[in-house]
């Protein structure tokens, strides 16, 4: 190898690192784009929306003038299927993850259920549309319903639910379930008295993530063939007659806020675009505070404990 | 008293075994829905192939099935899905390769607790907002670059999904390339390399399988993308690979179906199976590609 004088080698290791410095710079930037997106599209939805935003917006329904057309069925239909999705998603997914990180023999029944939880989540959620469509309302019946809605989302954030769990569980060190063995205590007195006690906040945070996620969905609920155009709500679920509770709200038609949304962009009306903008940041917000939440959980979590 | 505590012992045993057994089949339900899915697809999808033969469908050049004259040639939807996917990863890999290079190897811990929770809500952003962004925000401005560009097209779809997709890449690349040991990178810098140096020459060669799985990933992420082209890119299928014309999906495609009022049992009903099976052996191959390159890298350190 020819020598170099040092000249030539200050030379090489100035470039370098001039490299190194215009790489920093732009992963900066790369980053920064990323951040500009984001603020760009809350701000374009918040100045296209803004006239929109008054509280007569949350109390109209939808509407065939623009001017007067409303969420109110849109953000009652959301919060019935989310109710839906929590109470069969919530204790599915739970029950799901305790039984494979504290149950679960290492088996291959245990292996085809962990390599179908981690395909299951990779499948496109348009994909469970088209299962709802062809088993929960033609080969059960259950029909266009909230019911039918809040199951399918349910299926679609399982594994999300799961993993969390699991994660949540794996995190718990094994002297503390040693300790309670030793006490003589059974599997579930573990499970209830140790086990979900101490990984309540991992799940509550992929619960939030997992219902974000949900409350988001837009291409399952199309494909059951949710009605864009309801100007009318579900039955209420506390009636006045005993017992006081009605599940009929449950088979109701319905629409959530991205349908509502999805409706009013592709109208070519740009009024109705003003609509969608403001639903758009409604959605948007209640997302963002939702992952924000569980952003700030898991934060805290990591904090907090100390085993 | 031996007798009433061994009693005890045995409800106690009894009610551990119903409470495993519950416990198990909640974790039977995930399998039920693969199962569901595949039966419910298959099932649709041979009635479907009862009517319209397969060679057909792989080799007609023509999408029309609700049309008098039909035709079911998926190449036409498919063409629009890579299109899509193909702008898609061409913004989503260097912007997320870069983004997990610096974040794995530039980045102090401060301002990567920063970012990362903050890429982490770029991806929760619900699609149908990123679809909205797509055709009201950047497809007029992209109209100002490229006069001539239709209201629907595939580019800025494709843009906006990239965008959607960069922090899912980044992340699963910065998991591979921060698992790549600190005794490779400390030999690296022992010889007098920049930190630029080792992350291209060391750190990401090994970590190019789990990069690589991040890709994969990425594509069947964009594959199965629906409301962003279904209010993007339009519902109109189109034999193209041009970014800058209009064409349908197969996603697009299934929703455009889903709106109408199609009777079940008609053909035009299954053709969304047949579609939506054909997704799904799409993004199974990427997926199972993913997780495999994924699990491999995991084993190399």
């Amino acid at each position: 190898m020819a020598r170099k004088d040092i000249g030539e080698i200050r030379g090489i290791i100035a470039r370098a690192k001039r490299f190194d410095m215009i790489f920093g710079v732009v992963g900066v930037l790369a980053l920064g784009l990323g951040l500009l997106t984001f603020v760009t599209l809350f701000v374009d939805m918040a100045l296209d929306g803004y006239t929109r935003l008054t509280p007569d917006f949350f109390t109209e329904f939808p509407s065939r003038r623009a001017e007067r057309a409303g969420i109110l069925s849109a953000w009652v239909g959301t919060t019935l299927v989310m109710l839906v999705t929590a109470c069969v998603a919530v204790p599915l997914g739970v029950a799901a993850g305790i039984y494979l990180e504290e149950y679960a023999p290492r088996n291959w029944v245990t292996d085809i259920i962990e390599i179908n939880i981690t395909n299951l989540a990779g499948v496109p959620s348009i994909i469970y549309g088209l299962l709802a469509l062809g088993l929960f309302i033609y080969e059960f019946g259950l029909g266009q319903s909230i019911l039918t809605a809040g199951l399918t989302l349910a299926l679609l954030i399982l594994p999300v639910v799961i993993v969390a769990t699991r994660e949540a569980i794996r995190s718990i060190p094994s002297h503390i379930r040693e300790g309670a063995y030793a006490l003589g205590a059974t599997k579930w007195q573990v499970v209830q008295h140790h086990i979900l006690p101490y990984s309540m906040g991992g799940i509550m945070t992929g619960v939030i993530i997992g219902m974000a996620r949900a409350i988001g969905e837009t291409a399952p609920i199309i494909t059951i063939g949710a009605l864009t155009f309801i100007a009318f709500l579900p039955p209420s679920p506390v009636t006045t007659a005993f017992p006081f509770v009605s599940f009929e709200w449950l088979n109701s038609p319905f629409t959530v806020m991205p349908i509502q949304i999805f409706n009013w962009t592709s109208r070519p009306d740009p009024n109705f675009h003003a609509n969608a903008a403001a639903a758009g940041f409604i959605l948007v917000l209640m997302t963002l505070a939702m992952n924000g939440l569980a952003i700030w959980l898991r934060y805290r979590i990591r904090r907090n404990i100390k085993w | 008293m031996s007798a009433a505590r061994l009693s005890h012992r045995a409800s106690r045993h009894i009610k551990e075994r119903i409470i495993e057994s519950i416990l198990f089949l909640a974790a039977l339900v995930s399998v039920g829905t693969t199962l569901g899915i595949v039966y419910i697809l298959v099932k649709e999808s041979i009635v479907f192939f009862g009517h319209v033969p397969l060679w057909d469908f792989l080799t007609d050049t023509q999408w029309t099935p609700l049309f008098d004259d039909a035709h079911f040639g998926i190449i036409v939807l498919l063409s629009g899905t890579l299109v899509s996917s193909g702008v898609a990863l061409a913004v989503a890999i260097p912007l997320g390769t870069i983004i997990a290079i610096y974040l794995s190897e530039f980045a102090s811990a401060r301002a990567r607790e920063f970012a990362k929770p903050v890429l982490e809500l770029l991806s929760g952003v619900p699609t149908i907002i990123y679809g909205y962004f797509a055709l009201l925000f950047l497809t007029p401005l992209l109209q100002k670059l490229i006069p001539g560009l239709p209201g629907f097209n595939l580019l800025s779809a494709g843009i906006v999904m990239g965008i959607m997709i960069v922090p899912y890449v980044a992340s699963i690349s910065e998991d591979a390339m921060r698992a790549v040991p600190m005794s490779l990178r400390e030999g690296s810098y022992a010889m007098g390399a920049t930190r630029l140096q080792t992350a291209l020459k060391v750190v990401f060669p090994g970590a190019l399988s789990g990069i690589a799985a991040a890709y994969i990933l990425g594509i069947s992420r964009a594959v199965g993308e629906t409301m962003i082209l279904a209010v993007a890119a339009g519902m109109q299928p189109n034999l193209t690979w041009n970014p800058t014309e209009s064409a349908a999906t197969i996603t697009a495609f299934i929703v455009q179906v889903a709106l109408g009022d199609l009777p079940h049992g008609s053909v035009g009903y299954q053709t969304i199976f047949a579609a939506g099976l054909t997704l799904m052996l799409l993004t199974l191959v990427f997926n199972v590609l993913g997780h495999v390159m994924r699990r491999r890298f995991r084993e190399q350190y």
